[in-house]
């Protein structure tokens, strides 16, 4: 009779995630700052790059102008899609790398697995911009999917220590030797029977180094390595207009304001659903 | 109180009475998760609470103390020690009256003990606590808490910590300072469950002993009626929140008259006859879906109409009362009903699997020594020790599973390879393991349609339609109903977790099961309907089964030979008949003297 009463599947996930108000309170916010990003273009009263006055006044629509006197609100709407998907890109990257890494290690054990978290230890050690700075640095003209490489790579030790961590627990596990018992290839060992296992915490990390890649991306194009110098970035506005800040402060605090709301969203979800799965895990 | 002596303390004058307690659950008024409970304690008195998982055995031991889990409420009833109301207390009178006037030990003590603090610390501040004695009265008294435990009282020993200790003696540990403070009623819940059978009967016999002469008042809270039968001065049987039979311990060994002690007492295996074991069919139903009237009713044989009304508390005898209308008509129950014939011996025997010269190593540490055995065809034969014996570990190389061993093992005429990646297809398909816990052997992520269909599509027996058409078959094969296919595991009870995993390595249509331990995480009544499946595959099929476990009545009942082990080595072979009626060495005989029984209750 419990087969056919509980509630299981999608839909009763779904249903669950969103009594959990920090998950529908940050997923509401996420998908508000997305939509924003994605329909900005369309909505804004200027172009990207269009000149409406003079730099830093009240001219154009209600946040003023920037330092080249282009409309500030037309250039927050304009300026959300790079860094979202970028960002995006950055954390799938992370992701994917980073929990091969550490459902690897654990899986095989022994020395190699000490061998890979030493190495990965060493890289952690690294703090993250510094990372992206040196390759962006070395090169001329950084290009977009160079921020994508690096910011993701550089993410990739702290998933894989987290990941790590969460098949240890699942590889000594009775269904994990009973695979084994019956002669699974060991890559669907991983990828069937373990890391269905790691969904929960997995998306939570995500949200979190989603945070993080809005960070790290809005950071590079503050200090100027943007792939494209004139177009609109939220982290690049910051820069550009910075000088003014005490004049016209809109130019600089338009775009934090965007990255810190998008920052909290995405910070709550994964709140969220680390406490659905602590909640699951109870039961 | 501050006295050294310990057998020369003051009697408690009295035990504690439970009246008509019900504890209920927030969340769903109206539903109740244990009803109507009416026990007395008298001092120095054993009384056991057996029941089954879900029978609500744990929340009166607790209610005893005043203590509900989180969302569960008392809602009705009296727990009175002397003329107080434990329940009517207040928060720091209750806080005052645990440990000193009712103690509990719980059901894994390791886990009461601070892992950071020395043993004799924890026990001295025991008595700090509570501003008893001076420095010296409390080290005194903490020793000699210790001496009657049967634990050395030495400062080494005080010094040591939790994790210093073995398992057995922890539990004199928690059992000395469940003691300490003389309290008038002890809870023990389930406290030996875990412990090998010779640890267990050391452990019980100091309470036993501890309770008699400090004229303590216990209450033995455990699913295992042997335990029971061996202890307890009258005995409890819980179904679904009720005590459904109550009376001295002979009456309910002898004279059971309720229908659920008597299938549970059915259920037992025995050590001095095999048994035909059989479970109770149906599941313990939950709170909320008790059925109305009798509560057993839609499981019982020997239901009627009548049944449906609330049944009666019938007094039998001296002190016995029975929770069912027809406690009196039903025929007198016989011990030696469900007695079969022990394996035939003379059978010609045709050996399947051959274990010879097997040593097995951790690394550097070489924990099985030169062990042999044979199985053959359609027969089970029996692993038998103590944890640490290695018996697990032979049948995880037989498995497939552990590696590193030497000697040979030969299954159908050719050497088995070190570990399933050395073997063929063929080996791994039919050599199958069933794991002891099924709350860790199946997947989570996956329905068991999807767990039962893999071994299938990985060695080629079936697939698409036909595989699906075999789930279904198979599932009916461990007697599940067809709905489970689509359910995924966390759904399920654990005896229907551990008839998925039977039903997943049948999949594999495999010569040989071996079986670890698979019923010492389920009750009896569950078990028994296990080893009655293992049976009649083992016959129908003509599969051979090594058995691997601790419980030797269990092996009567279901092994046609034993190997029992001792640290690695054999130390006795043969017959089951044979080894449990005469045995030849002293450690079997040890091993038998201390496992509980049922079938030796004076009568």
């Amino acid at each position: 009779m419990s087969v056919m009463t509980a509630v299981s599947g999608v839909g009763g996930r779904v249903r669950r995630g969103l009594g959990q108000p920090r998950l529908a309170v940050g997923l509401a916010i996420t998908l508000v700052v997305v939509l924003v990003a994605v329909v900005g273009p369309w909505v804004a009263p200027y172009g990207e790059q269009t000149i409406v006055g003079r730099p830093f006044t009240h001219e154009g629509s209600w946040l003023g102008t920037d330092y080249l006197g282009e409309d500030v609100w037309s250039r927050v709407l304009h300026g959300g899609r790079s860094i979202l998907v970028i960002a995006l890109l950055c954390t799938l990257v992370g992701m994917v790398v980073g929990v091969l890494i550490g459902i690897i290690a654990a899986y095989v054990g022994g020395w190699l697995d000490e061998l890979i978290m030493r190495l990965n230890d060493v890289a952690l050690a690294f703090p993250q911009i510094l990372l992206a700075l040196l390759v962006l640095a070395s090169v001329d003209e950084p290009k977009w999917w160079m921020i994508v490489a690096i910011v993701g790579i550089s993410h990739a030790p702290r998933v894989a220590r987290l990941a790590r961590g969460v098949a240890i627990g699942l590889v000594g596990r009775d269904f994990v030797a009973s695979a084994e018992a019956l002669g699974e290839s060991r890559t669907r060992v991983l990828l069937a029977e373990i890391l269905p296992n790691m969904t929960a915490p997995l998306l939570a990390e995500a949200g979190l180094r989603l945070t993080y890649s809005i960070g790290m991306v809005a950071g590079i194009g503050f200090l100027g390595f943007s792939t494209n110098p004139s177009a609109a970035d939220w982290g690049q506005m910051i820069n550009e207009n910075r000088l003014a800040l005490l004049v016209q402060p809109w130019a600089v605090l338009a775009p934090v304001i965007m990255i810190g709301i998008f920052a909290i969203g995405t910070n709550l979800m994964a709140d969220g659903i680390s406490r659905m799965a602590a909640t699951r895990s109870d039961s | 109180m501050t006295t050294t002596e310990p057998v020369e303390e003051t009697t408690p004058a009295y035990g504690v009475s439970v009246e008509g307690l019900r504890v209920g659950l927030t969340a769903r008024p109206g539903v109740d998760v244990v009803d109507d409970i009416d026990l007395l304690l008298s001092p120095g008195e054993v009384v056991g609470l057996v029941g089954e998982s879900g029978s609500g055995k744990t929340t009166v031991g607790t209610a005893m103390l005043g203590y509900c889990r989180d969302g569960a409420i008392v809602e009705n009833g009296k727990v009175l020690l002397g003329d107080r109301d434990i329940l009517g207390l207040g928060t720091n009178e209750v806080r005052m009256v645990r440990g000193t006037e009712i103690a509990y030990m719980p059901q894994d003590p390791a886990s009461a003990l601070n892992p950071a603090i020395r043993i004799g610390r924890q026990i001295v501040e025991l008595l700090e606590l509570r501003g008893i004695g001076t420095a010296q009265e409390r080290d005194e008294r903490a020793r000699a808490a210790l001496v009657e435990v049967g634990l050395p009282d030495d400062d080494g020993f005080l010094r040591r910590y939790p994790h210093q200790l073995s398992g057995g003696q922890v539990q004199r540990v928690a059992l000395a300072m469940a003691f300490l403070p003389r309290p008038n009623v002890l809870v023990l819940d389930e406290p030996t469950t875990g412990l090998d059978v010779t640890t267990q009967g050391m452990v019980l016999d100091s309470m036993n002993q501890l309770c008699r002469s400090h004229q303590v008042a216990a209450l033995y809270v455990t699913h295992d009626l042997a335990v029971i039968a061996n202890i307890a001065d009258r005995v409890a049987v819980m179904y679904a929140g009720r005590i459904v039979e109550i009376g001295p311990r002979e009456a309910i060994f002898t004279d059971p008259r309720h229908p659920y002690t008597r299938a549970l007492l059915d259920a037992i295996p025995h050590l001095s006859q095999a048994r035909a074991l059989g479970g109770i069919p149906g599941n313990t139903p939950s709170p909320g879906s008790r059925p109305t009237g009798c509560r057993f009713r839609d499981r019982c044989a020997y239901a009627q109409d009548r049944c449906a009304e609330e049944p009666p508390r019938l007094i039998i005898g001296d002190a016995h009362v029975v929770r069912c209308v027809r406690a009196e008509e039903l025929p007198p129950w016989d011990i030696n009903v469900g007695r079969v014939p022990d394996a035939d011996p003379e059978r010609v025997r045709e050996a399947v699997l051959k274990v010879d010269g097997l040593d097995v190593f951790y690394g550097r540490k070489q924990v099985v020594f030169d062990v042999g055995f044979e199985i053959a065809r359609a027969e089970c034969v029996a692993l038998v020790g103590e944890s640490g014996s290695g018996k697990t570990t032979i049948s995880r190389c037989v498995g497939g599973l552990h590696k590193d061993w030497t000697g040979t093992i030969d299954f159908d005429g050719h050497p088995v390879g070190h570990g399933s990646r050395r073997r063929s297809a063929e080996d791994r398909k039919r050599i199958q393991y069933v794991f002891q816990n099924p709350y860790q052997s199946l997947n989570p992520r996956l329905t068991v349609e999807q767990i039962i269909r893999r071994p299938m599509e990985l060695f080629g027996v079936a697939k698409g339609r036909a595989a699906r058409d075999r789930v279904a078959e198979l599932l009916d094969a461990v007697a599940l109903r067809p709905a489970v296919a689509r359910a995924k595991t966390h759904l399920l009870s654990g005896g229907e977790r551990q008839r998925v995993a039977i039903a997943r390595a049948l999949a594999a249509e495999p010569d040989i099961l071996v079986c670890d331990e698979i019923t010492s995480a389920l009750d009896v009544s569950v078990q028994g309907s296990i080893v009655a499946l293992l049976e009649e595959l083992r016959q129908s099929r003509g599969i051979s089964m090594l058995f691997v476990t601790h419980n030797l009545a269990l092996v009567r009942s279901i092994a046609a030979r034993v190997q029992i082990l001792n640290a690695g080595r054999i130390v006795e072979s043969g017959l089951v008949a044979r080894v449990l009626d005469s045995p030849q060495e002293d450690y079997t005989r040890t091993l038998l003297a201390n496992s509980p029984r049922i079938d030796v209750v004076d009568r």
